[in-house]
């Protein structure tokens, strides 16, 4: 593998508090400090003019549907997604089929990524058997499995003494537990957020509650049990009054948000468009704005996207019948940096914070960070290039996107994994 | 002004203008009813499809009466017999339903939106029979219509609408309709079933049945849908009929001339006393009879008919 050499960028490395105009340099796929003159010589080098260097995405809630899914999107493509969109590093959800609940099915898919992965995929493992919200999952097979945690992500374990259990036997891996925040008895046949416009449209109302009250049994959980418990897709502003409090208490609670939920709002749901339904359910321009607050004062950690493929025949059909879910990889950077760093006025290294360093730090990944010795896990983007975006020419199997069709505001340019190029801007390689 | 839309989806996105000619029109066609010969010729040659994959009676039956009145071949179609028990899409038997070269569809669905969904997908026009709890847009100009022929115009006229309003597509189709007639509008009934968020779209919302039907001229009742609710949204009928239920005593606090209505199925002795219901204010079988004129109307008028061309006069 040839030497390194990227070439005046703004390097923003948000670890080290890193923001200014200079060069960064690899070797056998570590970064180094620098190069010697010989080095240099032999070095690939890569003109970043124009262009911010900063450690590679990482998304710790996708859906790369394998095994049993893969008409949707296989860990070859949702990686290669994942590589065009600047990410290095994601974690998948275990929602696959069967789940991921044994040491089998993540050797299956630890098999898978290293077979066909272009950037680094963890697994998690479920929590319980199944995801049937029943009995605890072998949570210690799969930590030695190397999930990186555990989740029932899809549903959410309704059981509260059962999620007691699963918080105590974690902790005693220092597993983290994601939980996907919804009250089932509240969401029977919901397929959107209960408002105003549920009532115009006529389709059957998610409460926020729902969420709100499983944010609060866990923050209570986390507190009792000493486990710590991510926060899955927080779409409710009264969840980040809950998460708040929670925190300045010093409980053990992380949250993420989704850049669909930064970005849309319910009533763009007028036209029964099934590419804005997921869940939880895109909700009010209060709860939109509040979760920015969030994201800005610490109260939400991280933004990641709940990548969540589906075929078209499966999307085109009347919304009750749809499934939930949409693609995210591909526009993450230029929809957060649209609202976070253009709209919200958040400083650059801010938002690269929130896609790199913390995500990775929460699942104690070796990511998100250009220090000297890390892998040389780069992604290079133009912040201000326009470009239009169109799903059915991604590189993702298949092509849920609300913004399909749309000129978004800028574009990863080079993605490096181990100081490798795995995307140059057109194509994966 | 011509008639330029092609499918009636809701009342919602429907113009004042545009109620109005659906009501006149179907005046011109309600005259045709009371014929000997009461086909006209409008639509011969023309076949529609009626595509109920919901159970309906009168809906069914008026829109396939309007059609036949017409002239038009009308195929009914319902849900045990058409191919969406083999798993068959919507998308898929609607594109099959306009190769085999219909004219126009009439869709009954449970999905709220599976109308305006349709509507994208075909070039033939497709008449929205009822969409989830969504819009029942003929009900809407069918109750209007009738609202309109008892008490002129309905500009500031009190209307009660009085029930299960959240899972009712009827509710939601009169509210549109009457709002833009500049009725005024009280919803009432159980919290559960009523909630605020109605008054978005420009009604008031009450929990007082007596000062809701003081004076008002109109009250709509609505069936409580069981098959809707997935929880108990009220304690029980009995419960209902105490709090709810349209007794003589209660319709005494109406407007002398009110009228009382209800788009069916009724339930007697829940919603409504047997007496009212078969009674004097009772409209209850007139909406049924202007439901044909109505529906002849908007197939007409979706057809590419005018407005001012309804027939010759006799």
């Amino acid at each position: 593998m040839p030497n390194l050499w990227i070439q005046n960028a703004r390097v923003i490395d948000p670890a080290a508090k890193r923001d200014a105009r200079g060069d960064l340099f690899a070797v056998d796929g570590k970064l180094v400090p620098s190069l010697s003159p010989a080095q240099k010589k032999r070095a690939k080098k890569i003109d970043a003019d124009g262009l911010v260097a900063c450690p590679g995405l990482v998304d710790i809630h996708v859906h790369f549907r394998e095994p049993g899914q893969t008409h949707k999107e296989t860990i070859g493509t949702g990686s290669r997604a994942a590589a065009a969109g600047g990410f290095t590093t994601v974690v998948c959800m275990p929602n696959t089929s069967p789940v991921a609940d044994n040491a089998g099915t993540i050797q299956f898919i630890n098999d898978a990524v290293r077979r066909d992965a272009v950037i680094k995929v963890l697994p998690t493992g479920c929590i319980t058997v199944g995801m049937k919200g029943q009995a605890l999952a072998p949570i210690g097979s799969l930590k030695r499995m190397g999930v990186v945690a555990i989740t029932d992500d899809g549903d959410c374990v309704q059981s509260n003494e059962l999620m007691r259990r699963a918080c105590e036997y974690a902790a005693m891996f220092d597993l983290p537990i994601m939980d996907h925040c919804q009250d089932a008895s509240l969401t029977q046949g919901a397929v959107m957020n209960e408002g105003k416009v549920s009532t115009r449209l006529g389709l059957r109302g998610w409460p926020h509650a729902a969420e709100d009250i499983i944010v609060a049994r866990n923050v209570i959980l986390s507190e009792s049990t000493g486990a710590h418990i991510h926060l899955q897709h927080i779409s409710s502003r009264h969840s980040v009054g809950i998460i708040r409090r929670a925190k300045e208490r010093g409980a053990r609670i992380s949250a993420e948000a989704t850049p669909h939920h930064l970005a849309l709002t319910d009533d763009l749901l007028s036209g029964y468009d099934t590419n804005f339904k997921m869940n939880p359910p895109l909700r009010t321009e209060e709860d939109r704005l509040e979760l920015i607050a969030g994201l800005r004062d610490g109260t939400l950690d991280c933004v990641c996207t709940d990548h969540a493929p589906h075929t078209d025949y499966e999307k085109d059909k009347e919304f009750d019948y749809a499934p939930n879910g949409i693609l995210g990889l591909e526009t993450s950077l230029p929809v957060t940096l649209e609202i976070l760093f253009r709209q919200s006025k958040f400083k650059l290294p801010f938002v690269i914070d929130l896609l790199t360093r913390r995500p990775a730090d929460l699942m104690k990944l070796p990511a998100g960070t250009l220090a000297p010795g890390a892998a040389a896990d780069i992604c290079l983007f133009d912040p201000n290039e326009k470009w239009l975006y169109d799903a059915k020419k991604g590189f993702s199997k298949s092509s849920n996107s609300p913004w399909s069709g749309q000129t978004l505001t800028g574009r990863v340019k080079t993605t490096l994994v181990d100081g490798r190029i795995v995307f140059d801007g057109k194509q994966v390689l | 002004m011509p008639w330029t839309r092609k499918h009636l989806i809701t009342l919602e996105e429907l113009s004042l203008t545009e109620i109005d000619q659906i009501h006149a029109t179907a005046v011109a066609f309600k005259r045709t009813l009371s014929r000997s010969v009461k086909k006209v010729p409008a639509l011969r040659g023309k076949t529609i499809v009626n595509l109920f994959l919901e159970p309906s009676t009168r809906t069914r039956m008026a829109f396939d009466m309007a059609a036949k009145r017409l002239s038009a071949d009308v195929i009914s179609l319902d849900g045990a017999s058409s191919s969406t028990t083999k798993g068959e899409t919507l998308r898929d038997t609607a594109q099959n339903i306009q190769a085999l070269q219909a004219d126009m569809i009439v869709l009954r669905h449970a999905a709220a939106g599976s109308a305006l969904y349709i509507s994208r997908i075909l070039d033939i026009p497709v008449i929205n029979a009822g969409d989830g709890a969504h819009e029942h847009p003929t009900q809407g100009l069918l109750d209007t219509f009738t609202m309109k022929e008892h008490l002129g115009s309905l500009h500031g006229r009190k209307v009660v609408i009085l029930g299960d309003i959240l899972f009712s597509r009827v509710a939601r189709s009169n509210i549109h309709a009457l709002v833009k007639m500049g009725a005024a509008v009280t919803l009432v009934g159980p919290s559960t079933l009523v909630p605020l968020w109605f008054t978005d779209l420009g009604v008031k919302v009450s929990y007082d049945l007596r000062s809701a039907l003081a004076d008002a001229e109109v009250v709509m009742l609505l069936r409580i849908q069981h098959e809707r609710q997935l929880s108990g949204h009220f304690p029980s009928l009995g419960e209902y009929t105490g709090m709810f239920g349209l007794n003589k005593t209660r319709a005494s606090w109406l407007n002398p001339k009110a009228i009382i209505m209800h788009p069916g199925p009724i339930n007697r002795g829940v919603e409504i006393d047997s007496e009212l219901a078969d009674g004097d204010r009772s409209v209850i079988l007139e909406q049924v009879t202007n439901g044909i004129a109505v529906r002849m109307a908007v197939l007409y008028l979706c057809a590419g008919g005018q407005p001012e061309l309804v027939m010759p006069t006799e």
